[in-house]
Order: structure tokens, then sequence, then C-alpha cells
């Protein structure tokens, strides 16, 4: 579709009763007052404490490993290593997913002989204590022979390299092929070329991996876990050797996901242990576990080289981009992807040239985390955006409105989302909002940047997402919700809640949401990918109206009138024409329940699906559709101690529709500070592999100290494919982060850090070789 | 290992009894007699979820011994007020949206709860200050400083004061 056959998908100024209010969640009184139960909290009689063993060299071969002394200390329940079980693997390909064929990309579960990271697990123990289960953990005796490794993604994929994955190293590769580029660098007055990396990062979510696992009387493995994922246990199934049916997963809220509970966690120790030992077993990770043993956001080095006219216009763009996919491949395809569809960004780029890899090395493996690969690609094209306007003279905004891309335009891959794109108007209003500039003083300089996005909500297309949800009415008037969704702390229960309640008229306090467990509550999908709202709003609001059309047709028949002319609110139903002419919504449930009208409602929504994209010019649709937004800020940077302070951070986005506003804004306010310690801060420092860094002590994530307090600009274009028209906002919160404070950095400073995270010692040397 | 011995703790108003070893820290303890509305993140003193009032003053709970809170009044989150009858500081979190994942909410409202008995009208800087041995990675506490801010004024309202 061309931009002129498009109507402009923007919806109107609707009046909701309760939909957009920031109405007090769900699930706050319980996590104020202290009483809810997170997968941690649980015990059961009997109940053994585990601990895993891990490598402490990142290429090894395992030579020896002797048990013997473990097992026989008292107390002790079970010692397993690889050799206690067949050779399955586990799962590391997507999440949860239905039916698609995985790639082949299992890992071990145990290291049987080779270490490819550092913190590999090696043994599995199961002890009455935690004490004991230490004590037994410092009894096992192995010996490692040291094998050559490689740590770095772009020594890994040079011949002859150490082999980690494959044959030669590479577990990825993505291109995408528009236009022509080299007719488009022949039109070009300047071509801009320029190199930026990005950090690995850890979630540090605060509460580390943990869950209790049992095996119940009809021989099913219940594991009650920390995870964004309860659609695991088809994969824990396979990999411990049972039918998908006989693994259920207990979910609880969540202590923080971030993507960094997305994959496998403790669930496979936790199911095996259960399994040998006969009773309940427990597995909490310690910090330094937690900073070892979930898989981090990859580290990427992009190649920019841009074609631009005189007045501003992106003639061409050739990306090349290397990603460190770690020791094992995990999600690296998948935000590979993701990187390749945003590399040219919200902007109009007819002739695009990309090319990206991910190279299997020694180092942690890498994965999942908020902004999957488009966080990425957004720090490199932003950067890129103001580097092009310095060398061209051009202002950066002016720069960014001439190539920004409008709706009904096709993005990188030749698709045109359905959804307004209103990046302008989010960057008019973020920049506005930075107001009066704070002068500079002393060593102190200040500078401001921006950034402005892309970024998908929903997962990719050829997965052929979908999503159940279940409503029902009791007799009293009370209404139930049943959805498979974990709630990661975004809100997402709460959100089904204030939508059921919005279609069904009644106040959200008379809603019940039972969510996260893949034996009872229908299966909502997964928790990842900003698909949460989307997919599982979606069906939540789908079972909602067939329970509604059922309930507004028997209240149509009692005031004699058309259905049409009859409206839920206000817990009551009546004529709108006539509002004297209402029952209450408690009888009309009863009237239902008497002459047994179907009071409940089991609803799919399916996102859109598609093929892959094609392989060699990666065009075709990979999402469902993309948020648009941008984030400003403005910093002071200590030109002697090299010391960045954010000052203000401003993020303005299109949500579609807020369903709850102030958990929208808690997305913001927490992605501009996930996003500033990208930048500035969170440093994980590997040394052959072996993270020096494990500790909070060491890795700095932003206190209450380092942030600023973040102001949150909501647009609505009410075009979303999510309900009432609402769009993600979970990932592209913290998308554009990281490059707006880049940006505000060079601003200050008049020279640019091309590697992040931004740190003194990075400010001082880029000060020095100015 | 250490012996174990009897230890008489004062948990929110009520006395309990129970035997530990030396090295168990009043988080392990505390969690191990039911109190699991104190938190563990880290268990070195880094990220302030396990906070708890002693004798009125927050301190992180996985840097005290067990042994040495014998005698002393500990707080937790749930000795402050209930989902039914909420403290000020844990309404003002639920109204405001300062809870997000909800884990660290329990130690950020009790180093709040400390602040504000000794210095009952802090301003902005004082809250930061305050909070800033509890991290928290959802909310870049905006929400946060907010409710305490907002609660803050309830408890200076006479009759309120708690």
């Amino acid at each position: 579709m061309t931009r002129a056959q498009m109507p402009d998908p923007s919806g109107p100024n609707v009046r909701f009763k309760q939909l957009g209010q920031p109405l007090r969640r769900t699930d706050a009184p319980g996590k104020v007052s202290g009483k809810t139960m997170y997968a941690g909290d649980f015990a059961m009689p009997g109940m053994l404490h585990a601990k895993v063993v891990r490598a402490n060299l990142a290429s090894a071969r395992l030579r020896r490993l002797d048990v013997s002394k473990a097992r026989a200390l008292e107390g002790v329940a079970c010692v397993l290593t690889a050799a206690d079980m067949p050779d399955r693997l586990a799962a590391t390909d997507i999440p949860g997913q239905t039916g698609q064929k995985r790639l082949k990309t299992d890992s071990q579960i145990l290291v049987r002989e080779r270490v490819r990271y550092f913190g590999e697990p090696i043994a599995l123990i199961a002890a009455i204590s935690r004490d004991i289960a230490e004590r037994a953990a410092a009894l096992v005796e192995f010996d490692l022979e040291p094998l050559p490794g490689v740590y770095d993604p772009e020594e890994a994929l040079k011949p002859g390299a150490p082999l980690v994955q494959g044959t030669d190293n590479c577990v990825a590769e993505h291109k995408i092929r528009k236009g022509n580029v080299e007719e488009g660098f022949a039109r070009a007055d300047f071509i801009v070329e320029n190199t930026f990396r990005t950090p690995f990062q850890e979630h540090a979510f605060l509460e580390p991996e943990v869950g209790l696992a049992w095996v119940d009387e009809n021989e099913v493995v219940n594991i009650r876990v920390s995870t964004q994922v309860i659609e695991h246990f088809r994969s824990i199934a396979e990999a411990i050797g049972v039918p998908h049916n006989k693994v259920r997963i207990l979910g609880a809220l969540v202590g923080g996901g971030f993507g960094g509970k997305e994959d496998l966690t403790v669930e496979v120790y936790l199911a095996l242990l259960a399994r040998h030992t006969g009773r309940p077993v427990r597995l909490e990770y310690s910090r330094e576990d937690s900073f070892v043993g979930h898989g981090k956001r990859h580290p990427f080095k992009l190649t920019y080289r841009t074609g631009v006219t005189k007045d501003g216009k992106i003639t061409a763009l050739d990306v090349r981009a290397i990603a460190d996919a770690g020791a094992y491949v995990y999600l690296s395809p998948y935000v590979l992807l993701y990187c390749a569809v945003a590399a040219p960004g919200p902007y109009r780029v007819d002739n695009l040239n990309v090319h990206m890899r991910a190279a299997a090395t020694n180092n942690m493996f890498t994965s999942a985390f908020r902004g999957f690969g488009g966080m990425q690609a957004c720090a490199a094209y932003e950067q890129q955006m103001d580097e092009i306007a310095k060398r061209i003279g051009m202002d950066r905004l002016e720069l960014r409105r001439r190539n920004l891309l409008e709706t009904g335009e096709p993005i990188s891959t030749g698709f045109v989302p359905p959804s307004a794109i209103w990046t302008d108007r989010c960057l008019e209003q973020a920049w506005a909002a930075l107001g009066e500039p704070t002068p500079s003083h002393g060593s102190l300089r200040t500078g401001r940047g921006v950034a402005v996005y892309q970024q998908s909500y929903g997962r990719l297309t050829f997965l052929h997402d979908s999503s159940e949800a279940w409503v029902g009415v009791e007799v009293d008037g009370t209404v139930v919700v049943r959805s498979g969704v974990t709630d990661i702390g975004a809100g997402q229960a709460s959100a089904l809640g204030q939508i059921v309640a919005e279609v069904l008229g009644v106040s959200l306090d008379n809603v019940v949401i039972y969510n996260s467990d893949s034996a009872v509550t229908p299966l909502a999908g997964t928790t990842t990918a900003t698909r949460g709202l989307y997919m599982t709003g979606n069906a939540a609001k789908r079972a909602a109206e067939a329970v509604r059309a059922r309930l507004v047709a028997r209240a149509a028949q009692a005031f004699g009138a058309g259905v049409a002319e009859v409206e839920l609110a206000f817990d009551k139903a009546f004529r709108v024409d006539a509002p004297e002419r209402s029952m209450s919504f408690v009888d009309l449930v009863k009237l239902c329940a008497s002459e047994g009208i179907h009071r409940s409602e089991l609803a799919m929504f399916r996102a859109p699906f598609t093929d892959f994209l094609d392989p060699e010019t990666g065009q075709g649709q990979a999402h469902p559709d993309y948020t648009f937004g941008a984030h400003a800020v403005e910093v002071s940077v200590d030109i002697e101690t090299g010391e960045v302070r954010v000052l203000k951070s401003v993020g303005a986005h299109d949500v579609g529709q807020c369903v709850n506003r102030a958990a929208v804004e808690g997305q913001i306010e927490g992605g501009a500070q996930n996003g500033q310690g990208y930048a500035l801060s969170e440093e994980m420092l590997y040394r052959e592999g072996r993270l020096v860094t494990p500790s909070f002590s060491e890795y700095l994530t932003p206190t209450s100290m380092d942030m600023p307090k973040v102001q949150c600009i909501l647009l609505e274009s009410r075009s979303g494919i999510g309900p009432f028209g609402a769009k993600g906002i979970g990932e592209p919160a913290l998308t554009a982060v990281a490059p707006a404070i880049a940006n505000a950095v060079a601003d200050a400073i008049g020279v640019r850090v091309f590697e992040m995270p931004i740190t003194p010692e990075r400010v001082v040397r880029a000060l020095q070789g100015r | 290992m250490s012996t174990h011995r009897p230890v008489v703790l004062t948990i929110n108003g009520r006395t309990e009894t129970a035997s530990f070893p030396a090295h168990r820290t009043l988080l392990e303890a505390l969690r191990e007699l039911g109190h699991v509305e104190v938190k563990c993140g880290c268990e070195k003193g880094d990220c302030g979820a396990c906070a708890v009032l002693l004798d009125g003053v927050a301190v992180d709970s996985c840097l005290t011994l067990a042994w040495m809170a014998e005698g002393r009044q500990i707080t937790t989150v749930s000795g402050l007020g209930s989902a039914d009858a909420p403290h000020p500081l844990q309404q003002a979190f639920a109204d405001s949206g300062a809870a997000q994942c909800g884990y660290c909410t329990p130690g950020v409202i009790i180093a709040a709860k400390s602040m504000i008995d000794r210095n009952p009208d802090p301003s902005e800087e004082d809250i930061r200050v305050a909070l800033s041995g509890n991290l928290c990675r959802c909310t870049g506490y905006v929400k946060i400083v907010e409710a305490v801010h907002d609660a803050a004024a309830v408890m200076r309202t006479p009759g309120d004061r708690k």
C-alpha cells in the first residue's frame, strides 16, 4: 500500500469509563503490604535445597569429575552429573512457541565433556539445608583442562579460530537489500562512516532466579518459578523425557524480568532433582549465580556508512554489524534479525544494504533483553544522525525531520506498519519539554541530545503467535479473568482486568484475575516481545465482548429495545436513549444465570501469520506493528573528572491508547533508568570469559541519586493493533534513551565517545584525544 | 559448624524464639520464621531489598546477624500496616503506582519510614539520599519519590501520624 491509498489510521478521541486512567493496580495492595508471595516465598514439608556447581574456566575439557565425597556428606539427598542422565538437551530457541520447528540450537544441560563458558553448570546438588548444599558443592572435585578460547566475536569468525559452535562460529546471519546502494552513494554529496560499539548488559532484576518443584500424585512435575514464560513446560518435559502434560508451571508475580527470565533458568535443574529425590526441591540463585547464570544483552559493533545530500536527504545506507552471541546460540538469530530490521531506524532509506552476523565466543551467552537488538540499532543510527548533521552543518532536528518516515510509508523490509507513525510529533514535544537550557559553569559543560526510534511490539510474525483468555461472570456480579499471562511487574494482569471491566461496565474492584498457571489458565503465550497487552489484551477483550453480547441481548429483551440501544456501564445495564430504563449488573447476571445463558467465554486472538522474510533481500513482514517515539536529555559533563550527570530526561511516545496511565508512565520512567545505566555506568568486564564484576558493588545500576525526575509525554493516536488502539510500550520506552544520552555528551564536550558505557575514563580519554 | 543457640526475637511487636547458629543472618532468620515479606536480593548489602527497622532505624538484614538482633525491636513492612489497613507509605505507594514488580518495595518503604521518622518534612533531595541504598530496576524512582513525598505529608497531618 502506498501512502496515498492508506487512510489516516489514527482513531477518534473516544471517552472511556475507566480505560486510560491511572487506576490503582490490582497487584498493588499485596505488594506494598508484603503480602504478595513471590516464587521464592513458598516452602513445602520435606523440602530440599539445591545448589548448582559451575565451571571456573570459560573454555576447557572436563577431565575428571568426582562427586563421591559430596554424595557421602550427611544431609545430601542427591548429586547429579551428566553421567546420571540420558544425553538430552534443553531448548534455547524461541521460548514457548507453539508447533513451530525449532532451530538446532539446544544446549547441554550439564557439562558432559566440553566447557564453553565460565559458570557453565557441571553438577546439581540437593540437600536438607542450604548450608549442607553449599558444603557439598565445595566437596565436588573436578579437573578442567584449559582449551584455547575466543573472546572477541571478530576473532571468532576468522579461519582457524577456536571453535565454540558449528563449523565456523557464525551462529546467525541476516541481510537486507533494498534499492541500489551504489547509485545512492553516487548521488550523495557527503558520505559519513562511523563505527559504534554497544556493551553487554545485565538485567539486574531485584529478584534472583528461584523456583520450587515437586512431583505430585499423578506423576506431574509441578514447578512454581519466577519466569516470563510458563509455556516452558513443553521444553522442560522434553529435556527430562516426559510427555508435555506431565509438567506444570505455576508462575508467581515476578520480581522483574526484562528478558532475563525469558529463557529457561532453574526449571530443568529443579525438575531433575525433584524426580530423582521424590521430594520437593527449592533452588534460589545467589546474586553471583544470577550474574553468571542467565544470558546478557548482545554487545554489537555496528559500522554505518551513510550517503547524504547537502540538503540533508539520505541517499544510501550500508550497515555492517557483528554481535557477540557468547557460548550458546539462544535467541541470537532473532536478536540479530530485530537489529537488522531496525537498522535504518524510522527513516526513509530507499537504498539500503544491511549485513549482520552473530558469532559464538567463550563469553557468557547472550539472549533476550528488553530492546532485543532494536535498541542496539538505535544506539547506532541515532548517533550517526547527529554525526551526519555535524558533518553537513545542519540542525540535528531538521536533519531528522527531512528523513522521518510518515504514516503509510514502508520500513526497511518493505512492510507498511498498519498504525500511525507519529515520530515527528514525539520528537518535537520531547525536545521542547527540555525547556530552558541549564548553563555551563566551571568545569561542568551542559549538552543536549535527542533520539527517535522504531521498535516492534508483538512477536515475529513467522512464529504464528496466538493468545487465549477466559472471562466469566459469577452470579453475584463479580468477574473472573483467567489468563496464563505472567505478570513481570508492568501490571500485565491488572491491565486485563481494566480492559474486561471497561467492556462489561463494572469497576476494576469487581474483577479478579487468575494468571500464570500452565495447567489451569488458558495459555496466553509469553510475556516477552512487548506482546502482553497486544496479544493477551486482545484475547481478554474478545472474550469479554462475547460475554457482553449475551448480557446485552438479554437486557435489550427486558427493555424492549435493540441491542445497539443498550449500554453496560457503572455496574448497570441501561437504555442509552432512556437511562431510567436500567437494571443492575447483578440482577442482569442473575437473570441470565436462571435462564442458562452462557456467562463465560474462552477466546483466542491470533497475530498476523506470515512466512519468513526473503533470505536474500530481507523483504517481507517481520512484526505485527511498531511503536514510534523519542527521548530527549540534558546532561552535564565534568571535563576534569569525566563524570556525566543526566539533568533532564524526557520520553515522548505514541502509545496508541493508554490502558493504565500510571503503568505506562512507569514503563517510560523505568526505561529511562535502564537506558541511562546502559549508556553511562553499567559495565560487565570479562577477562578471558570470566566476569569480574559479578555484584551490584561493581556493576552500577542507577540509584535514586543518579536519576533525574523523568518526564513522560504520552501521545495517543489510537491507531495501534492492541486493544482499543493501544500500541506496546515495554521495550519501546527504553530504545532511544542511550543514544540520546550519547548525543548529549557529544554536544556538551564537542567530541563523541563511540563506545558505551560512556564512563568517566572514556570521556577523559576522548577529551585528551580531541 | 557453629553451635546453635536459642534466640528471642521481637518481630512486629511479637516475641518469637528459635535456634540459630552464630553465622545466621537476620534476613535468613526472619525468612525461616515465615517473614518472607523481607526480600533477598544480593546478601551483600548492595540492594536494600532486605531492609528492616531495628529499633526504628533501617538496616540491611543481610548484614545483621540474628544473634545481634536479640532484645531489639524488629519491624518489617508487614509490621507497618496491612492491605486492609495500610500505613500512609503503603497507601501512597499503591495509589501512585510506585510498586511495579514490587520486589524492592518492602525495603524501600522501610528506608522511607526510617527517614520520615527523623525528618518529617523531607525535600526531594532528602528522599533521594535516604533511598540511595535501595536499588529498583523498574521505576526510575520517579513514582517512589513522589509516593514518599505524599506519604510524608499525610504523616505530618495530626491524627494520621504513625
